[in-house]
């Protein structure tokens, strides 16, 4: 399964940073946690980053079991 | 370079280290960004800082590359808190190093707007009214295009 990492107020409201998940495609992952309620409307928001190996992608693209997939709300450095 | 640190940044230190030795630089520009006790009216007793070891300090030096490429720069330097930060102490310091100094100022403005706006870095403020998540203002997206309207004149 692929390991799905969460940061900033996703990993706040999912409560967890770091676990495997079933899913094909990084919408497919989306969807699973978009099952949760707070954190649905958080991924529904415009501007969300997703991360597959450690390179940020654009729309949906397919995982698989070994790949690292990460999301995260829009970036505040500074 | 640039890298994160878990502990207090000492901004003065941090100046004068990137300053010493140094005979080719005729300019050195810093900035300092500290945690302020209020925004938007809410108090803050803590800010803390999310970040992803390893892709954060690499999307860190992508922008300083990116500087570099774009000004004639001698030297950057780019250190960014992490963890747990408390009004009045620094979460970021910028110092940037060129021959004149024109170069050195816009260089340290153009990083830290596209710090603001683009470092894999995620800042929650905590004070007696909860907790907030901090997404970039309109402003700092406006700051930060500055640069790309400057581009493609």
């Amino acid at each position: 399964m692929p390991r799905v990492l969460l940061f900033g107020a996703f990993a706040d409201v999912a409560g967890w940073r770091e676990r495997e998940m079933e899913g094909a495609s990084t919408e497919a992952l989306v969807a699973v946690l978009s099952e949760h309620e707070g954190l649905a409307e958080r991924l529904a928001r415009p501007g969300r980053m997703t991360v597959v190996n450690k390179v940020v992608v654009r729309g949906d693209v397919a995982v698989s079991t070994d790949d690292e997939v990460a999301f995260a709300p829009p970036v505040s450095g500074g | 370079m640039a890298r994160l640190e878990d502990g207090a940044i000492d901004p003065g230190a941090l100046l004068a280290g990137f300053c010493a030795g140094r005979s080719d630089v005729g300019a050195v520009v810093s900035f300092t960004g500290l945690c302020r006790a209020e925004t938007d009216g809410r108090a803050v007793e803590t800010l803390t800082l999310d970040a992803w070891r390893g892709f954060t300090e690499d999307g860190m030096a992508a922008l300083e590359a990116e500087a570099r490429a774009r000004f004639d720069l001698i030297d950057l330097l780019t250190v960014h808190r992490w963890g747990e930060v408390r009004p009045g102490q620094a979460i970021v310091f910028v110092a940037a190093a060129a021959a004149h100094r024109r170069t050195a100022f816009d260089a340290a403005d153009f990083l830290m707007d596209q710090l603001k706006t683009r470092a894999p870095l995620w800042k929650r403020e905590d004070g007696p009214d909860g907790r907030r998540w901090i997404e970039p203002r309109a402003s700092d997206h406006a700051d930060a295009a500055r640069w790309k309207t400057e581009t493609d004149q």
